[in-house]
C-alpha cells in the first residue's frame, strides 16, 4: 500500500462520518489551542521580565549593603538600609578589580524636590560619570554628570522625563532652570531619554546629581548605597563576583565570608530568580492545559474503537483479499494520526487567535515561539499513535472469518 | 491443483470439543467447476475457510497450487489469499463509500500494483464479468444486487487467482439474477479457464457445475460427475 494509497483511505473513511470526526478533532484543537495559548502566555511574561532586569543594565553586579550576620536573633533592617559601604570601598574596586569595565557607586535617596510654583518626591541619585553605561541610562537633551562636576562637588543635576513632566510640564526643556533638593538649589544640565516603566523602579522617575555633592550637601556622610559594576561580558562575571566579595571581605575585616555585610548581587542570578518562577508558573498552566488534551485523546481513541466495530465487515474482507495485520493496523494509525494532526493544525491557529487576543485585551505580553508549535505538533501525534494504537491493534486481530458474519 | 488429504477440523470451547470436518480427501484439478454442496451444519463453510486460506485444518495437509498452506502464520496466509484465491461473498461485502473501479482495484493495492497497472486490470476484470462500462464509476451502493455481485466477481478476478471461491453467490439474488451470476461463473470457467468451488445448500445451484461434491456431518458422502445446466443469456443482470 503506498502513501497516496493510505492517504486515500483514510479520507475516504474520515469524510464519511464528518460530524464524528468534526467534533473529534475538535477536542484536540481545544487541547493543543490551549497548551500553545498557556506557554505562551507564560513565554510572554518570562521574556518581560527578563527584558526589564535586562534594562537596568548588561553584566552588571550589584554590591549591596548588608547587616552583618551574628549569632542569635536576627533583626534585620530593610535592605539598602544599612551603611557599611564607603567611597574607599568603591575606589578600592576601581583599583583592584582590572577585569571590570566600569565601576559607579551610588548613593540614593527620597526627597522632596521643589520647582518654582511645582513640588514632587522622587528618587534623587548621587552618581559619577560612567553610571550611564552601567546602569542602560540615555541623555536625551543637554549632558550627563561630568567627572569635572564630581571633583568640584557642582550643584547639578540631570532629571528623568517623569520628574520634568511633574516639576515643569511635559514637552519642556527645562535645562539652565533650577530646583531645589532639600533645600539646596541645583542647575538642571540635562535629562535623560524615556525608558518605560520598568518593575524595579521607573529610572524615568529620577534625579542624578554628582555623587560628592550628594553627600556633601545631602545625606552629610560619604556612605554609598549600591555600586554597580559592569563586567567586560558574561563570562568573567562569576569570576568579578569572587574577586569582589574577597576585596570587601578583607576590607572589612570579616573572618567568615558567611557573616559579611554586603551581598553581591549578580544580574544572571537575578534573572535566573525570576525566571525560575515564571517556569514554574508556565509549566502550571500548561498542565491544566494538558489535561484538556488528553481528554480530546480519550475521544479519539473513543471515536476509533466504534470506526472499529463499525467497520468490522469491512475490516474481514480485506483481510479477505489480501491485507495483512500490518496493513490493517496502518490504516487505523493512519486514521487517528490524521485526525490528531488535524487537530494540531487548528489546535496551533486558535492558541495563536487566544494569544493575540490576550495580549490585545488583557494587555499580557504573550510570545509564541516555534518551540511551542513543534511541540504541538509532536504531542499529537503522539496523542494518535497513544491513543490509536489500541483500536488499530483490535482491528488487526480480528480473525476474518468471524469478521465477515459480523452483522 | 488443489489437494486435500484426511483433512480434519475441531474446535475447542471450553471442555467440550466439537469435530466439524472427519478426515477430507479430495483433489481438484486446474480448470475445474466443482461445487461443494451440504446442508448447514454439514461443514461445508469450515471447508471453504480451509480452501481460501482464512483457517488451516487441525489435522491433513492441503496443498493449493503446490504449497502446503496448512501450516502457515496469518501474514503467510495473508499473502496466498492476495496472490492465489479471489472470494465471491453471498453479502457481497463492497465497499459502499467507494466506486466499482476503486472496489476492484482493492486487492491489487494490497499487492503493491503500481496505480496505472491496477486501472487496467480493473477494467480487465470487469469486462470480463460483465458489468457495463458506464457503471463503473458509480459508487457501488449504486448498483442493483446482481450488478453488486459482478463487482464483487471482477474483484475476485483482478489478481489472476489460481481459484476463485464463491460462497453462496446467488443467496442474496432472485432466480433470475441468480442465474445470470452462476452463467457468468460459466463462462469464466469454460471460456478463461478459471478455477472455480462453488459452495452450497441448493442442489439446483450446484447443479451449473460439473463436478459436486456432497457433504455431510464433515464428511464427504457424494463426489459425482455432473452435465452443466447451461444458462442462456438472454438478460441482463
Amino acid at each position: 500500500m503506498t502513501i497516496s494509497d493510505l492517504f486515500k483511505e483514510t479520507y475516504s473513511s474520515l469524510t464519511v462520518n464528518k460530524v464524528r470526526s468534526g467534533l473529534t478533532i475538535l477536542g484536540i484543537v481545544i487541547g493543543i489551542g490551549s497548551v500553545i495559548a498557556m506557554v505562551s502566555i507564560g513565554q510572554g511574561a518570562q521574556s518581560s521580565i527578563e527584558t526589564s532586569i535586562q534594562s537596568i543594565g548588561s553584566n552588571l553586579l550589584l554590591v549591596m549593603p548588608g547587616a552583618q550576620r551574628g549569632p542569635g536573633v536576627q533583626v534585620s533592617a530593610g535592605r539598602g538600609s544599612a551603611q557599611t559601604l564607603t567611597q574607599e570601598d568603591a575606589d578600592a574596586i576601581i583599583k583592584d578589580i582590572t577585569s571590570a569595565k566600569a565601576v559607579a557607586p551610588e548613593i540614593s535617596r527620597r526627597y522632596q524636590v521643589t520647582s518654582p510654583g511645582k513640588n514632587t518626591n522622587t528618587q534623587v541619585v548621587g552618581t559619577v560619570s560612567a553610571y550611564p553605561g552601567v546602569r542602560n541610562v540615555e541623555v536625551d537633551q543637554g549632558s550627563f554628570i561630568s567627572d569635572q562636576n564630581v571633583r568640584s562637588i557642582a550643584k547639578v543635576a540631570v532629571i528623568g522625563p517623569t520628574v520634568r513632566d511633574d516639576l515643569f510640564g511635559s514637552d519642556t526643556i527645562p535645562i539652565g532652570q533650577t530646583i531645589r533638593i532639600n533645600k539646596v538649589d541645583f542647575k538642571i544640565v540635562g535629562i535623560t531619554k524615556a525608558k518605560g516603566g520598568s518593575g524595579f523602579g521607573s529610572q524615568d522617575d529620577m534625579i542624578f546629581v554628582p555623587l560628592s555633592t550628594a553627600q556633601r550637601f545631602l545625606a552629610g556622610d560619604t556612605y554609598v548605597t549600591t555600586i554597580s559594576i559592569q563586567a567586560e561580558n558574561q563570562e568573567t562575571m562569576t569570576d568579578m563576583q569572587q574577586q569582589v566579595t574577597d576585596l570587601l571581605v578583607s576590607r572589612h575585616h570579616i573572618s567568615d565570608p558567611q557573616l559579611k555585610d554586603f551581598n553581591v548581587l549578580n544580574q544572571s542570578d537575578i534573572v535566573a530568580t525570576a525566571s525560575s518562577v515564571t517556569s514554574i508558573f508556565t509549566i502550571l498552566l500548561s498542565a491544566i492545559a494538558s489535561i484538556s488534551l488528553l481528554v480530546g485523546g480519550i475521544g479519539i481513541m473513543n471515536m476509533m474503537l466504534t470506526t472499529v466495530t463499525e467497520r468490522t465487515r469491512e475490516i474481514g474482507l480485506r483481510k479477505a483479499i489480501g491485507a495483512k495485520k500490518s496493513d490493517i493496523s496502518t490504516q487505523f494509525l493512519a486514521e487517528s494520526v490524521m485526525l490528531t494532526f488535524l487537530g494540531g493544525v487548528f489546535g496551533v491557529i486558535l492558541g495563536w487567535l487566544l494569544a493575540l487576543a490576550v495580549s490585545q485585551f488583557a494587555s499580557i505580553a504573550t510570545q509564541i515561539s516555534y518551540n511551542s508549535i513543534l511541540l504541538a505538533f509532536g504531542v499529537s501525534a503522539a496523542i494518535g499513535i497513544v491513543f490509536g494504537y489500541y483500536p488499530a491493534r483490535r482491528a488487526a486481530s480480528l480473525n476474518p472469518i468471524e469478521a465477515l458474519r459480523y452483522e | 491443483m488443489i489437494d486435500c488429504k484426511n483433512i480434519g477440523k475441531s474446535y475447542v470451547n471450553g471442555d467440550v470439543e466439537t469435530v466439524v470436518l472427519k478426515g477430507i480427501t479430495f483433489s481438484i484439478k486446474s480448470g475445474e467447476f466443482v461445487a461443494i454442496m451440504g446442508p448447514s451444519g454439514s461443514g461445508k463453510s469450515t471447508l471453504m475457510h480451509i480452501l481460501g486460506a482464512l483457517d488451516t485444518p487441525t489435522s491433513g495437509s492441503y496443498h493449493l497450487d503446490g504449497h502446503d498452506i496448512s501450516k502457515l502464520s496469518d501474514d503467510e496466509l495473508a499473502e496466498i489469499r492476495r496472490n492465489k484465491i479471489g472470494f465471491v461473498f453471498q453479502s457481497f461485502n463492497l465497499l459502499s463509500r467507494s466506486t466499482v473501479l476503486r472496489n476492484v482495484s482493492l486487492p491489487l493495492i494490497y499487492a503493491g500494483v503500481p496505480p496505472i497497472q491496477r486501472e487496467e486490470r480493473a477494467a480487465a476484470a470487469l469486462t470480463s464479468a460483465g458489468l457495463p462500462e458506464d457503471r463503473w464509476n458509480h459508487l457501488s451502493n449504486q448498483l442493483s444486487g446482481g450488478q453488486m455481485q459482478r463487482v464483487a466477481i471482477a474483484r475476485a478476478l483482478v489478481n489472476n487467482p489460481a481459484l476463485i471461491l464463491a460462497d453462496e453467490p446467488t443467496g442474496n439474488l432472485d432466480t433470475k439474477t441468480g442465474e445470470v451470476v452462476l452463467g457468468t461463473f460459466q463462462e469464466l470457467n469454460s471460456e478463461h479457464k478459471h478455477t472455480i468451488v462453488l459452495i452450497t445448500h441448493e442442489l439446483y445451484v450446484a447443479e451449473h457445475a460439473d463436478r459436486i461434491i456432497h457433504i455431510q456431518d464433515g464428511m464427504i458422502l457424494e463426489d459425482k460427475k455432473n452435465v452443466r445446466k447451461l444458462i442462456v443469456h438472454n438478460h441482463k443482470a
